[in-house]
């Protein structure tokens, strides 16, 4: 109630003709950060590049700028190779996670839902543990991301044969049910085989490990797919919070927009964890405090989560490469390290501005 | 306008609503009466087609169910006894709701939505607090909002369940004359319900009693509202006089009257 305040206030202000929606104010400041996040990522890193020359070499790979490019050649595979490829999967994946988080939570008119709340992070997770202990069978991309879209589409099945499908209640469960038993099978599987228990749990916590620009080509279509499925639903997602018997009345086909929102937030979500492990916190961070600081209406919170999802995921892994350099922190513990208190502080400041 | 045939609906397996006919005239104000658990919400629903129904419901002649969903919500409007709000949308969003059957799948809102939704914000004195949130709302600011949203939708039927149940008696009488005004200007065909009988009678051209999900009289309100089928259909003790042509209902306690 308290963080509604502000909103109050800003509405007030960006109340255009007929809509509070986006503001360009916030959409530049979305995308300020991501740009921000992006050069740092660049910036940053063992091998030490000198900021100018990062910079010359960025303009010098503009199109009609005809700049000489000051780095060495070991240097430009240095950024182009390794540093690039890592920061861009970064984007994708914090953009799909923190979207799919948002959509998660529209479609289940629950501010406690994530990505992994239909069983996507519990069948990734047994998806990966099998790829790990039987090497060869299967690559652990392609068994997380069955794993992944395996586990929600039981649990949406599931749920429809329970309950008559309208009720997502049903649905939640089915997705802890679903959990709950591949997480068992992941167990009984890794019982069996305990040296490989630190590999599987170094992927539990997320990494984002890339070689050569593989990664991003493997996860880009999918995060496009998830992202512009979602992004088409934002009006009508915010028809849905009015609850599903007023939105049928609005005329809304809310088992279609159900489906199609949760496949398509699915299919990112598994490939973002395909290929970076379960990075935990994104999903459900960044979707509340862009609610908290810009507005509730979804044709808000679901570009900017897009944009501060990928940015603060670009952050977060410049900080899981530097902080213990050279060794490196996994991921999932930077985001929720720096993700838990930030979120308190941006809690305290609404609660404070609405005292 | 609204011709309902034979109409029935069960509810896990329960008979709510069972073998109604009734008919309501293009331009006409119909209101649903019957004591709680009658049937008369789930009437509204299986109109508005949110809910499944047996027998035949043609709203301006065409079958509600067999229509796309925007077409059907085209056509009717309705106003929920008890809304769900989201508190902290503004009330110009929440107006703009009501333009989401004129919008389809992906489109976005012109200038012919911002016109209705102007237009609706203004014909309920919503304007003040048009970009204030509707958990700063009184519940009487409330039950206009989403008046404002149905009106916003434009259909030619406007459905009301228990739409003044929350307010007081001024602003019953305020949102009741507004409905009368907005039959007369847009040529609304009006299908209510409510439990304050001598207001439906007040307002209302026709009033249909349901009792066990059955129709068991419509007619005129002074046809309607005897203190015999009173007593039969709410189990209630009133007596009914008339007050400028048209029947008051009033409650009595026979150890006071003896």
């Amino acid at each position: 109630m308290s963080a509604a305040t502000i909103r109050a206030g800003a509405a007030t202000a960006a109340a255009g003709p007929g809509e509070g929606g986006l503001t360009w104010r916030w959409l530049a400041a979305g995308v300020l950060a991501l740009v921000a996040a992006l050069l740092a990522g660049l910036a940053f890193g063992p091998a030490g590049i000198p900021p100018t020359a990062l910079l010359g070499d960025l303009v010098a790979q503009l199109p009609l700028v005809h700049g000489q490019s000051r780095l060495s050649a070991l240097e430009s595979a240095v950024l182009w190779e390794l540093r690039a490829p890592r920061v861009v999967l970064g984007a994708l994946v914090g953009a799909t996670l923190a979207t799919a988080g948002g959509a998660y939570q529209a479609v289940f008119r629950n501010p406690l839902a994530d990505p992994y709340l239909l069983g996507a992070a519990a069948g990734a997770g047994l998806g990966a543990t099998i790829a790990i202990v039987y090497v060869g069978v299967v690559p652990l991309p392609i068994a997380a991301f069955l794993g992944a879209t395996a586990a929600v589409g039981g649990a949406y099945l599931l749920g429809r044969s329970v309950g008559d499908g309208r009720n997502t209640a049903t649905l939640i469960l089915a997705g802890v049910a679903m959990a709950a038993f591949l997480t068992a099978v992941q167990t009984l599987v890794l019982q069996q085989d305990t040296e490989n228990v630190r590999a599987i749990y170094s992927w539990l916590l997320g990494r984002l490990s890339t070689s050569g620009w593989r990664e991003v080509l493997l996860v880009l279509p999918y995060a496009v797919f998830s992202i512009v499925v979602v992004l088409a639903h934002r009006r009508l997602l915010d028809v849905l919070r009015v609850g599903d018997d007023e939105a049928t009345g609005l005329g809304v086909r809310v088992g279609r927009v159900r489906l199609l929102v949760i496949g398509a937030a699915t299919l990112g979500t598994a490939a973002a964890v395909a290929v970076s492990g379960l990075i935990g916190f994104v999903g459900i961070v960044i979707p509340h405090a862009v609610r908290l600081l810009a507005g509730s209406s979804y044709r808000i919170v679901l570009p900017l989560s897009m944009l501060f999802g990928a940015a603060f995921l670009v952050v977060a892994d410049v900080i899981a490469r530097t902080a213990l350099s050279p060794a490196e922190l996994p991921i999932g513990v930077v985001t929720a390290c720096i993700g838990a208190p930030f979120f308190v502080v941006v809690l305290r400041t609404a609660a404070g501005s609405a005292a | 306008m609204i011709a309902l045939e034979r109409v029935g609906v069960g509810l896990g397996g329960r008979p709510v609503l069972e073998d109604v006919t009734l008919r309501v005239p293009a331009g006409d104000w119909t209101t649903l009466i019957g004591a709680n658990g009658a049937g008369k919400t789930t009437l509204l629903r299986a109109v508005a087609g949110v809910t499944g129904y047996s027998g035949t419901i043609a709203v301006a002649g065409r079958e509600p169910r067999r229509l796309p969903a925007p077409e059907r919500a085209r056509l009717a409007a309705i106003v929920w006894q008890s809304p769900l709000l989201p508190l902290d949308m503004t009330v110009r969003d929440y107006v703009l709701l009501g333009r989401t059957p004129h919008l389809g799948m992906l489109g976005r809102p012109g200038a012919g939505d911002a016109a209705a939704v102007a237009d609706a914000i203004g014909r309920l004195d919503l304007g003040p607090l048009a970009a204030r949130r509707l958990g700063a709302l009184s519940g009487g600011e409330r039950q206009r909002a989403a008046l404002a949203r149905a009106l916003a939708q434009e259909a030619a039927v406007l459905l009301l369940d228990e739409p003044t149940t929350a307010l007081d008696v001024g602003r019953q009488q305020e949102v009741l004359e507004l409905v009368c005004q907005l039959r007369a200007e847009r040529r609304l065909t009006v299908l209510g319900a409510m439990h304050d009988l001598t207001l439906a009678g007040q307002y209302a051209d026709q009033l249909a009693l349901l009792d066990g999900g059955r129709l068991v009289r419509h007619g005129p309100p002074a046809a309607v509202l005897t203190a015999e089928l009173i007593a039969r259909h709410y189990r209630a003790r009133v007596e009914v006089v008339e007050l400028g042509g048209s029947p008051v209902v009033l409650p009595v306690r026979p150890e006071l009257v003896a």
